[in-house]
């Protein structure tokens, strides 16, 4: 249910919305502002019936919908927008400049910035006291070829390296999109090499380069949903139970855990959810005695006989 | 959700943009629908009302029309209000739209919709973008909406923090100079009023509320501040100024390969790889991840550092 403040911000928007436009559907409108067009109607009605009683009684604003086109006759003072708040301008403006950071052609973007500086005026101040600084790994130029084989619909050829199995693979991949999520960048992809859509994280791509083959994204291939975040822990996948120090906590911010419990002085036990152990393994080689794996039994005996023969090189 | 509460306060938007001069509560109870008689209570609804249309951003001007009134008036500067005038290309508008879907938290993208609100109703139309990029930001750390605040209104603020390593948190007290996310995590910068000093702190560090220690307007943020600079250098990596040799499995380490300064074959199945690295205590924790695919040559601190870490797995 909204507010009567809300409700009022968003007529003060419908107002202009219809005035700039001359007339516009209901239909469009309603789509426009995300509410059902009886909602809309509502919105009509209060407004036309808005009446000032003194000195002499008369209604401000004249509208009709006659046939589902609204028009409005009259609209007095509020025939424009209210100004952008301190807290909008800054949504914006840090998201554009956000955006500047990812190499490739900025016109469109320096433009539109310039614009809402200058509309935003005083209320845009604050958003230079937000800053998002994003890894843009720019030395081979990864961000301007990928956009670039989008934009001509080309086959990508990678190297790309997986930290967690200290891997480097090769492989052919169509694009689909760039995705800037937890201030790293990624390219989203049809792997033809795994038949399936995979993310790979720029900084750790060892070399690109575009094939004079076109993409084919297969119509099965499915986006992720950034807006559920990248990294989703399924049903099936492999229950991890760490014991970790004071020193080791940072862990349990740093990974999606399933579960953190305090267990004093600092300690936590946490328990995680991966499709893939490897990573847990050298994880905890590297936290050393800050980490202790708990759960399961066979990853612990891993860990161990890692560490032993590890060891055993130096003998 | 009052209707006509929503009512009243579009009326007193509507009379107070078509007046010049400044309109006194009375006057404008007399030409508003839906005050009470009863002045105790029509004085509670007209402050409840005035606090409402400044929040929504509404430029309530309060003054005299002349210095021998005794009671002052309201009136809304028609400049002060309206959004000036903004046009875009399409290829900025299809920008925009990318632009308003990047905040996911409540903070911000609320926000962000607010203001692409207003810029429809300024007539900007929806572009479709071009797909290509989609970037994200979250805000999940509680701390934020409040040092947002605290950084718009130029507030100084109290938290407590649990630095690196430490078990227990310790009360701060800082005037904020800027909140900035750096590769997926935020940060606020500002001036430590106990240490007398800037000094940067990790948001997912603060424990409990962040709360406003002065009026809105005590921080005064230096000119030549840059928030961006001040994260940059309180969390960047130091410089790898030492040089270790390492043998490495052969198909094995590329993480090490990647940076490596030389790479030359060793005894069979092994490679001899030498690197820069900054802290011995940090790289000896990253070399322990590499388990039995990596062994430290020189430098001997390097090398007893990783014997230790190793040992703790098995301790």
């Amino acid at each position: 249910m909204v507010t009567s403040a809300e409700r009022l911000r968003r007529l003060l928007a419908l107002v202009p919305y219809v005035v700039s436009r001359k007339s516009v559907g209901l239909a469009e409108t309603a789509a426009a502002f995300g509410m059902t067009e009886r909602e809309l109607v509502d919105d009509l009605n209060l407004v036309w019936c808005v009446e000032l009683k003194a000195p002499d009684p008369y209604c401000p604003i004249d509208l009709s919908y006659e046939g589902g086109e609204i028009v409005v006759s009259q609209a007095e003072s509020i025939a424009r927008p209210l100004r952008l708040a301190a807290d909008e301008a800054t949504a914006l403006l840090v998201a554009l400049r956000m955006l500047a950071e990812v190499p490739g052609d900025r016109s469109a973007l320096s433009r539109l910035i310039a614009k809402l500086e200058a509309a935003a005026g005083a209320a845009g101040a604050a958003s230079a006291q937000v800053a998002v600084q994003i890894d843009t790994p720019d030395g081979m130029g990864l961000a301007a070829q990928i956009r670039a084989a989008l934009a001509d619909g080309k086959r990508l050829h990678l190297r790309h390296y997986v930290p967690g199995r200290d891997e480097a693979t090769e492989r052919d991949v169509d694009p689909m999109r760039l995705l800037v999520v937890e201030g790293r960048t990624y390219l989203e992809g049809w792997c033809r090499l795994a038949e399936g859509v995979r993310l790979f994280r720029l900084d750790r791509v060892l070399g690109l380069s575009v094939l004079d083959v076109p993409a084919q994204v297969p119509p099965e291939a499915e986006s992720v949903d950034v807006d559920q975040g990248l990294f989703r822990p399924s049903e099936t996948d492999e229950r991890v139970e760490l014991e970790l120090s004071a020193a080791a906590r940072w862990v349990a911010e740093y990974y999606l855990c399933e579960s953190v419990t305090e267990l004093g002085e600092g300690r936590l036990r946490v328990v995680i959810r991966t499709p893939d152990t490897r990573w847990v393994r050298r994880r905890a080689l590297r936290l050393g005695e800050d980490c202790r794996v708990v759960a399961p039994r066979s990853l612990a005996e891993a860990v161990r006989a890692d560490a032993a023969a590890a060891l055993a090189l130096y003998d | 959700m009052s209707k006509r509460r929503t009512e009243r306060l579009l009326s007193i938007v509507v009379l107070l943009l078509s007046t010049r001069r400044y309109l006194t509560a009375e006057e404008i109870r007399a030409a508003v629908h839906g005050y009470p008689e009863q002045y105790d209570s029509f004085k509670r609804m007209f402050e409840r009302d005035k606090d409402e249309l400044r929040d929504l951003g509404i430029p309530l001007e309060t003054g005299m029309n002349n210095p021998l009134d005794d009671e002052p008036g309201y009136r809304i500067s028609r400049q002060d209000y309206e959004l000036p005038e903004i046009r875009l290309e399409a290829d900025e508008a299809a920008v925009l739209g990318i632009a308003a879907r990047v905040w996911q938290s409540a903070e911000f993208a609320g926000a962000a919709a607010g203001a692409l609100l207003k810029l429809k109703a300024a007539g900007v139309e929806d572009q479709q973008a071009t797909p290509g990029i989609e970037p994200r930001l979250t805000t999940q750390e509680p701390a934020f909406g409040p040092l947002w605040e605290a950084v718009r209104d130029h507030r100084p603020v109290t938290f407590s923090y649990r630095a690196p390593g430490r078990t227990d948190a310790v009360k701060r007290e800082l005037e904020p100079w800027g909140v900035v996310n750096r590769y997926g995590r935020w940060y606020v910068a500002g001036w430590d009023r106990a240490r007398n000093g800037t000094r940067v702190f990790r948001l997912s560090r603060i424990e409990g509320q962040v709360k406003m220690a002065g009026p809105p307007g005590s921080v005064t943020v230096p000119a030549d501040a840059d928030v961006r600079e001040l994260v940059r250098d309180g969390v960047a990596a130091p410089p790898r100024d030492r040089t270790a040799v390492l043998r490495v499995r052969v198909n094995a380490g590329h993480g090490l390969r990647r940076y490596a300064r030389a790479v030359e074959p060793d005894a069979a199945g092994w490679d001899q790889v030498t690197v820069q690295f900054a802290d011995v205590p940090w790289y000896a924790d990253y070399l322990a991840s590499f388990g039995p695919d990596v062994a430290v040559l020189d430098p001997p601190d390097l090398r007893d550092a990783v014997k230790a870490r190793l040992k703790g797995v098995l301790a």
